[in-house]
């Protein structure tokens, strides 16, 4: 029970120092990726940002909108930060350790609250109850882009739940149990080929995907992008509900970037943990800190994703090749189970080659660049009075007045509807 | 693969470090023709440049000049002319460092230097005066106003050669 208490609040702090640096982490990369200096005022290097942040936040007015639904606006943004906080819960973070205690007595704890052998429904079920929170909040704010914003959130992250359940499904069969810890260790056969992403690279993909369409991040962010809705379901929140859920989402993303970690990447097994069982928890942080890195890094480089493709992407192209990622690792379970020998490691070089090549040859396709027929068309019609178009205005009156394209325009052939009249 | 290339690139950046300046402990270098601050400038011989003409305040856009003449005379001589600027005020919440006041000034008076770093706490701090706006005096030259010989300043405006 004392472990149970003492790892409760050591994750709990551990989560929030981490929430804390992950926002200067991302600042601070984020503006390397930009050419430029994330902050750097604030304590050395901006290691108190966190601090001016939470300040600020603590003073800022606290508003509620009128006519907002007072009960429903308050609960919100507890909905959404409480799963976040507790979905690590089921997670160990290390190999079990044989502590002494006071009786005289050495127990053999495991790092981590408790490793239940349903661990992974938990990871899945928890992540659903922070939705109500997003939606609750987009609705409760009495504006119809927070409600859109709400929406649009709740909708994509259900979506990618499926495909992401699914690649939650493949370490399951391949560990054999649902326990995270089950899986972490089943990871431990060979140093770093053992990890499940050497396996089934296409459910890893699919995973690492769907965790960042779950958190709402880059470039899935459309909901609460400030260009498109104005911080989307957020955007009535001020000061310290604001702070919530500020949280919330920067606890996300370390949860599910640990999450993929246990899942893909090892866990915490890596060259000399099994000696050291205390180096188990340096070597996750030091794997999810990795994640993160990538998630930002994502963030600095890619494009965000209209709404429309995002659920489309979700539903049509990965939901497909999740359900072709499970029915691979099916069957080599089940090769490995009746044939055994090779069997698994042949499975997992064609998995690699299949996945290399269908990833290059559909990344090759994407970004090619239009025909020249299509450029000297525009070119034309940029020449023939890009500097005096007038819309609405009679073609004749347009002409006149813009003067130097007179000739121009009526010499060139212009394509068709450029110019209304 | 242009996802791959796209990756490579914003890291290119990482590598190759931020292009921010650090202010204040680094500072960017300025042009030449920076339009700062204003001064007021002085003829080598000590007496100011402006001869109260107020043509800066007309050509201002933002209205931020404000310029009462009055008539030297040899017992109190500012400028070597008829006039001298007796009160001359900018105010720098009005001013847009356009250079207009530059350009319009016939005597090549008014002058933006390159000093940018303006800053108040109160509005009516904002009003600088001639008195802070004036050059200061080059060391071991008489200072204005002065005393001099009846006769040696009988242009109503001096002499002005071509700006360099």
């Amino acid at each position: 029970m004392i472990h149970s208490i003492l790892t409760s609040l050591i994750l709990f702090s551990v989560l929030i120092v981490g929430f804390a640096y992950t926002t200067v982490l991302e600042r601070r990369f984020l503006a390397f990726l930009q050419a430029r200096v994330g902050p750097n005022r604030t304590g050395p290097y901006g290691l108190l940002q966190p601090v001016a942040d939470g300040v600020k936040l603590i003073f800022k007015e606290d508003i509620t909108p009128a006519r907002a639904e007072k009960i429903v606006f308050w609960a919100a943004p507890v909905i959404k930060t409480v799963p976040a906080l507790i979905v690590l819960a089921v997670v160990p973070f290390g190999p079990k350790i044989a502590v002494p205690w006071f009786d005289g007595k050495w127990y053999r704890l495991s790092q981590g609250l408790i490793d239940v052998n349903v661990g992974v429904l938990w990871l899945l079920g928890i992540t659903s109850i922070g939705i109500y929170g997003v939606v609750l909040a987009g609705w409760s704010s009495n504006n119809k882009y927070a409600m859109l914003g709400g929406l649009r959130s709740s909708a994509q992250m259900v979506s990618y739940e499926l495909s992401m359940g699914l690649a939650m499904v493949v370490p399951v069969m391949l560990a054999g149990s649902m326990s995270v810890g089950d899986i972490i260790d089943a990871q431990n056969d060979a140093p770093i080929l053992g990890w499940f992403v050497f396996q089934n690279p296409m459910a890893a993909a699919i995973m690492a995907i769907a965790l960042l369409a779950e958190v709402n991040r880059a470039p899935f962010d459309m909901p609460e992008a400030e260009q498109e809705l104005t911080a989307g379901y957020h955007s009535e929140y001020s000061g310290m509900k604001f702070a919530m859920f500020y949280l919330a989402e920067y606890i996300g993303m370390i949860a599910v970037s640990t999450v993929g970690a246990a899942m893909y990447f090892g866990g915490y097994h890596f060259a000399y943990v099994d000696q050291a069982p205390l180096l188990g928890p340096v070597v996750f942080g030091l794997k999810v800190v990795a994640l993160l890195v990538v998630m930002i890094w994502v963030r600095g480089t890619l494009p965000r994703i209209r709404y429309d493709r995002l659920m489309a992407f979700g539903w049509k192209v990965m939901l497909p090749f999740a359900l072709v990622a499970v029915a691979w690792s099916a069957v080599a379970v089940v090769l490995d189970e009746e044939v055994g020998g090779p069997a698994k490691l042949i499975m997992a070089v064609i998995a690699w080659g299949l996945f290399l090549a269908g990833a290059s040859f559909w990344l090759g396709r994407v970004g090619r660049k239009s025909e020249p027929a299509s450029a000297a068309r525009v070119e034309v019609v940029s020449l023939s009075g890009g500097s005096g178009r007038m819309l609405g205005v009679p073609s004749a009156l347009a002409r006149a007045v813009s003067g130097r394209g007179g000739s121009a325009e009526s010499e060139q052939p212009r394509s068709g509807g450029k110019r209304p009249g | 693969m242009n996802l791959v290339r796209g990756f490579v690139t914003t890291f290119k950046h990482v590598l190759e470090g931020p292009v921010t300046i650090q202010y204040p402990e680094q500072e960017r270098p300025l042009r030449e023709r920076f339009k700062g601050r204003h001064a007021l400038k002085r003829y080598d011989n000590g007496l100011e440049k402006c001869i109260g003409c107020a043509l800066c305040a007309a050509a201002c856009p933002a209205d931020a000049i404000w310029v009462e003449a009055a008539e030297n005379t040899d017992e109190e001589r500012y400028s070597p002319g008829e006039r001298y600027a007796k009160t001359y005020e900018i105010n720098m919440l009005r001013c847009i460092f356009c250079g207009y006041c530059e350009d319009a000034c016939p005597t090549e008076a008014i002058v933006l230097e390159h000093e940018y770093r303006l800053s108040f706490s109160d509005r009516r701090d904002a009003i600088y005066v001639k008195a802070m706006l004036l050059d200061p005096l080059p060391p071991g030259v008489e200072g204005t106003p002065r005393r001099t010989e009846p006769g040696q300043f009988t242009r109503s405006i001096p002499v002005m050669e071509n700006p360099k």
